[in-house]
């Protein structure tokens, strides 16, 4: 298939873009999505492009973004609500959870909740404490949900017109930081990633590095270095959280029988903790080694740089988590 | 705008005295425990507010969605009492399939979309609603009812703000019944008149209506919806009063609140004046009025047979169903 | 009834001497081991035929286990089946083959993975070496397993020093078992990682040897986990000096000869007769004081290797005896021979470098043990004399190294001053 070489930024753009003009019922809401073209610059030209009907900027009043979009998918559209930094969907938290997330079940099927909230996440340089979050982890806690965090342009593209054109509501977190990164991005309109499908990103022999989002990046960094010492990783980006897909983190740890789980976010209750819960449950006799959670550590971001970046992940920790294990 | 006829308000009627049975029924079913769970919020009281509101909706075009005090909305749009009472059930034959129960009362057909547990949190869909109407000028209105207590959190301003700043076509009822839950109006809002928030907004004010008059109710609704089909959104704050508690655990009202709640009962009690008037106004109709009142009793009492008749959800299918569209 | 050869300590097959079929006597020689530190003889333990050899040469076995069955021309080798493994570091009763390192509890530490295989393989665990962290057995550990044999190497003790080992002078490790064999990814025990191995003609390459990683393992496993405390003192060792002589000359037609070691060792001993508390093992949660004083001693042997021989009961074994025993003890050492008895046991262990000119040294504890006394060389000094003028004296300094999780300052002080006192006055040593 050809590609092209966008950064996930554009290759983002370019999936609403092509799924605005396809269905029109897809429209965007969210601060400052219109005529600031984007706080990320996602959105940069759509108001020229659509209008302000279907790119409609809105108050700082994130319990109303989420919950318009629920009320407004329910009732036929198919609403991109848009938080600024996902920080800022705690403030939603209801209209994403109680409501996005249970409607459906909740009458038995009577309504739909097709809708995607996106929200940029991750820590960011000295973004403090309140603006340094990674918290998928928590909108995956609750059924109902899907929840999709690209790692690479080329995911980013075909995950995010998946989610579009999906019957359920699905947040879509995008790292901060890999907006620029760029990677080849399909060039097929219908390029679409299944919900809940993983993807290893480089297949290997002895130890299984599991992440998604900027959990990749590390973990590539890491499995370079690692194969200097002969350790051969495999990388498997699950790509969603929900649905979780367990059924290729199963036969990739069966292969290799060591896991390191790598993530942005915070240790307590985590990602990792619910997946080194799910292969200790399934995989148990595969097990050739305790598993290992690489995370930021559990403590709130602080500003200051050198002790930031010790909170945080990074590809030397994932590597001495692998030999630690090895 | 032309007068109710004989025949509407007699319609009206038998609306009310059907929820009032019906609510009483449900009252009396909760105490023998053929009605379980921990929730059960009656309408007895309200009823002008309600069925005056759907009165004045244009059927199969305007919508309407309420808190979790939403029986008697589900019974004045038409849905039929035994579908209702099987819900309070949690049998297979409620309109929410016995996974919603009373809080969670809808019907799609009748653009009934739904009761809402969390406090205020159906505001917002309520306005995604409206947008939805907007959106694809179908002219339809949505009618949101708010508890006075919900008029304190900031789904009520985030939401309202919205639909002025979208000029949405929706008309938000303040059912006003003096108690938040325990808390009086004058102990929880700095100002108690409480349509006066529709200026912050650019919502208009249509002041306080007396919701235990239906004659008023129904007149200041439909010009509500009227203003709101093409202008935008409009408050009223409609008066009334909760017979039975914040909910059926709720006994205040038979001790610290005993003598209000004669008072209202003797003076102000919706059917009662309701009743009184037709009779005054129209011969004869007191057989026919009489006779809505044992049909009434009649179809409840049929409805609770056809509940307890209904099964139970039982299967694993039915736990795990419609958590998400397939 | 066939009898059970089995093995008197760790070691390596180095050769059959007898063969599946031929005749043996009681007290006949079958198979040679190398051992930690030594070549090990393996006699037969009964008249009869070889019926069954168990163990290929060049393959380890572990104390206790059953290399081999003897009994009449013809008969079933059947008695003691496959070699019973148990938990097996140290002397403890019964047959002993496991090698697998074990939780404080016991449970072998083996992945859920290398259970598995293991299950399916119907191997046992325990006489598998494992190379995970900790000595945890893994899946490749299983895998490359050879049913029938012992274990490539020798596993792990837990960190807390469970595996009663003889005694270890400033490095000189017996039968402490290794720590886990190494990895390509995480160097264990002795065997660091430096990074990339240097090569060209200007290095030659060199096999660790057994004996070589045994003290590494035992010398980092005291290093890191026991916090040594180190005394000193010096000792008028004229007395010493001049009873020696005498003694020597007296003994000479017997072939005896006392040396200071000697010396030191029975002082040591009888010290630690009024200090039971350094003759006391530390096991984490609980202290093993043992009745009996075995003095290990610290041989330093041809092949760049060290060991520890032990003095049995040297508290209550006359000086004279306990020389001529430390004489053959240390024979059997440096030729590479020793008895099993000669090298397990000790109590505390003495060091003794005296004949290297040292002016002072410390030595590292052996665990479990609660002390090691390094005896340095006497040296002709300038002194103080009683009259206050300058003169010249002998004086040997030693140093006793306390584990302080066993024992304090003060006690260590008390135990020199009696071992000075000792020294100073050797005719105390002959009471």
């Amino acid at each position: 298939m050809a590609t092209k070489n966008l950064p996930m930024r554009e290759a983002l753009r370019k999936a609403l873009m092509e799924e605005m003009h396809r269905d029109q019922r897809v429209f965007i809401m969210g601060q400052e999505v219109g005529y600031w073209q984007g706080t990320h610059r996602v959105t940069r030209g759509f108001i020229e492009e659509f209008g302000e009907k279907r790119v409609r900027d809105t108050p700082i009043s994130e319990m109303a973004i989420g919950g318009a979009a629920v009320g407004a998918a329910m009732a036929g559209l198919r609403p991109i609500a848009e938080f600024m930094t996902i920080n800022f969907a705690f403030l939603a938290l209801d209209a994403i959870v109680n409501h996005a997330a249970k409607i459906h079940y909740m009458f038995d099927g009577m309504f739909k909740v097709p809708l995607v909230f996106r929200a940029a996440s991750g820590w960011g340089d000295q973004a403090t404490a309140s603006h340094s979050h990674a918290p998928e982890p928590i909108f995956a806690h609750f059924p109902g949900l899907y929840v999709g965090c690209p790692a690479t342009a080329g995911d980013a593209y075909g995950m995010l017109k998946t989610s579009i054109r999906d019957d359920n509501p699905v947040l879509f977190s995008e790292s901060i930081a890999l907006y620029a990164k760029p990677g080849p991005v399909p060039d097929d309109d219908n390029y679409l990633i299944p919900v809940g499908k993983a993807d290893i990103k480089r297949p290997g022999r002895h130890v299984s590095l599991i992440t998604y989002a900027r959990g990749l990046e590390w973990s590539l960094l890491a499995a370079k270095e690692l194969e200097k010492d002969g350790i051969d990783c495999e990388v498997v980006d699950l790509r969603w959280l929900r649905p979780l897909d367990t059924a290729l983190v199963f036969e990739s740890f069966k292969k290799t029988g060591r896991a390191v789980i790598v993530e942005e976010s915070l240790p307590f209750y985590s990602f990792g903790s619910e997946l080194a819960a799910q292969i200790q449950e399934h995989c148990f006799d595969y097990m050739d080694a305790p598993i290992k959670r690489v995370s930021s550590l559990d403590v709130p971001l602080p500003y200051s740089r050198h002790i930031e970046l010790m909170a945080l992940p990074n590809a030397e920790k994932v590597v001495a988590a692998v030999k630690e294990i090895l | 705008m032309a007068a109710p006829t004989r025949e509407q308000q007699v319609e009206w009627y038998r609306q009310m005295v059907l929820i009032r049975e019906f609510e009483e029924a449900c009252y009396h079913l909760y105490a023998q425990k053929r009605i379980t769970g921990v929730y059960l919020h009656l309408y007895s009281g309200h009823e002008a507010v309600g069925v005056g509101a759907v009165a004045a909706m244009e059927r199969g075009k305007d919508h309407i969605i309420t808190a979790y005090r939403d029986h008697g909305v589900g019974l004045a749009v038409g849905v039929e009492a035994k579908y209702l009472m099987s819900e309070m059930m949690g049998r297979r034959d409620g309109v929410s399939g016995g996974k919603g129960g009373s809080m969670h009362l809808a019907s799609r057909e009748h653009n009934f979309w739904g009761g809402y547990a969390i406090v205020g949190g159906h505001l917002p869909l309520a306005t995604g609603i409206a947008l939805a109407n907007q959106y694809n000028q179908t002219g339809g209105v949505v009618i949101s009812f708010i508890g006075d207590g919900a008029t304190n959190n900031g789904y009520f301003h985030e939401s309202l703000n919205l639909s002025g700043v979208w000029k949405l076509p929706v008309v938000w009822i303040i059912e006003n019944n003096l108690y938040g839950m325990g808390t009086e109006i004058i102990r929880s809002a700095g100002n108690p008149i409480l349509h006066k928030r529709a200026a912050g907004y650019g919502v208009r004010d249509m002041e306080r209506v007396d919701g235990q008059n239906i004659l008023a109710m129904h007149a200041a609704v439909k010009e509500a919806i009227e203003y709101a089909r093409t202008e935008g959104p409009v408050l009223i704050e409609a008066m009334t009063y909760r017979y039975y508690g914040h909910g059926v655990s709720d006994k205040q009202y038979d001790t610290r609140l005993a003598d209000e709640l004669a008072q209202w009962k003797a003076e102000k009690d919706p059917i009662h004046l309701f009743r009184s008037k037709l009779v005054g106004r129209y011969k004869n109709i007191e057989l026919e009025l009489n006779r809505l009142d044992d049909d009434a009793k009649k179809q409840v009492a049929e409805a609770v047979e056809f509940a307890e008749a209904s099964p139970l959800p039982r299967t694993m299918d039915e736990l795990l169903s419609n958590i998400y569209v397939d | 009834m066939a009898h059970e050869v089995k093995l008197g300590m760790d070691g390596t097959l180095l050769n059959w001497l007898r063969g599946v079929g031929e005749a043996v006597k009681a007290g006949d020689i079958i198979a040679e081991f190398e051992a930690d530190k030594a070549t090990v003889e393996v006699t037969a333990p009964a008249d009869g035929v070889v019926l069954e050899v168990r163990l290929e040469v060049g393959t380890e076995a572990k104390e206790g286990a059953v290399i081999a069955m003897i009994g009449a021309a013809g008969e079933s080798a059947a008695p003691a089946a496959a070699p019973a493994p148990t938990n097996g570091h140290g002397h403890g009763p019964g047959p002993a083959v496991a090698v697998a390192a074990t939780t404080p509890e016991g449970k072998i530490k083996a992945s859920p993975l290398a259970r598995k295989i293991a299950e399916d393989r119907g191997i046992d665990l325990s006489q598998i070496v494992g190379t995970g962290p900790g000595g945890r057995i893994v899946k490749e550990d299983v895998e490359q397993f050879v049913p029938g044999t012992a274990a490539p190497a020798p596993a792990a003790p837990t960190p807390t020093p469970t595996a009663a080992a003889a005694p270890v002078a400033p490095a000189a490790p017996v039968a402490v078992p290794p720590t886990p064999t190494p990895t390509a990814a995480a160097p264990a025990g002795g065997r660091s990682s430096y990074g990339k191995l240097p090569e060209g003609d200007d290095v030659e390459i060199l096999e660790v040897s057994r004996m070589r990683r045994a003290i590494a393992d035992n010398t980092i496993l005291s290093k890191q986990m026991t916090p040594h405390f180190y005394i000193t003192m010096d000792i008028d060792v004229e007395p010493l000096l001049r009873l020696r002589e005498t003694l020597n000359t007296a003994l000479e037609k017997e072939g005896i000869k006392i040396s200071v070691n000697d010396m030191v060792v029975k002082a040591t001993a009888l010290a630690l007769r009024q200090f039971p508390n350094l003759n006391t093992h530390y096991y984490g949660d609980k202290l093993v004081r043992h009745k009996h004083i075995h003095i290990g001693i610290a041989v330093a042997l041809p092949n760049n290797g060290l060991m520890n021989v032990v003095a049995r009961d040297a508290d209550r074994t006359t000086l004279s005896v306990l020389a001529q025993h430390n004489k053959e003890m240390f024979a059997r050492a440096r030729e590479g021979k020793v008895k099993p008895e000669d090298i397990r046991g000790a109590t505390f262990t003495v060091s003794n470098l005296g004949p290297y000119d040292v002016e002072h040294f410390g030595a590292i504890i052996n665990p479990p043990e609660a002390g090691i006394l390094a005896v340095s060389s006497a040296r002709k000094v300038p002194v103080v004399l009683p009259d206050g003028t300058l003169g010249i004296g002998q004086r040997m300094k030693v140093t006793i190294s306390v584990d302080h999780r066993v024992s304090d300052g003060a006690e260590g002080a008390e135990f020199m001053r009696y071992c000075r006192q000792l020294l100073e006055q050797p005719m105390r040593l002959l009471v």
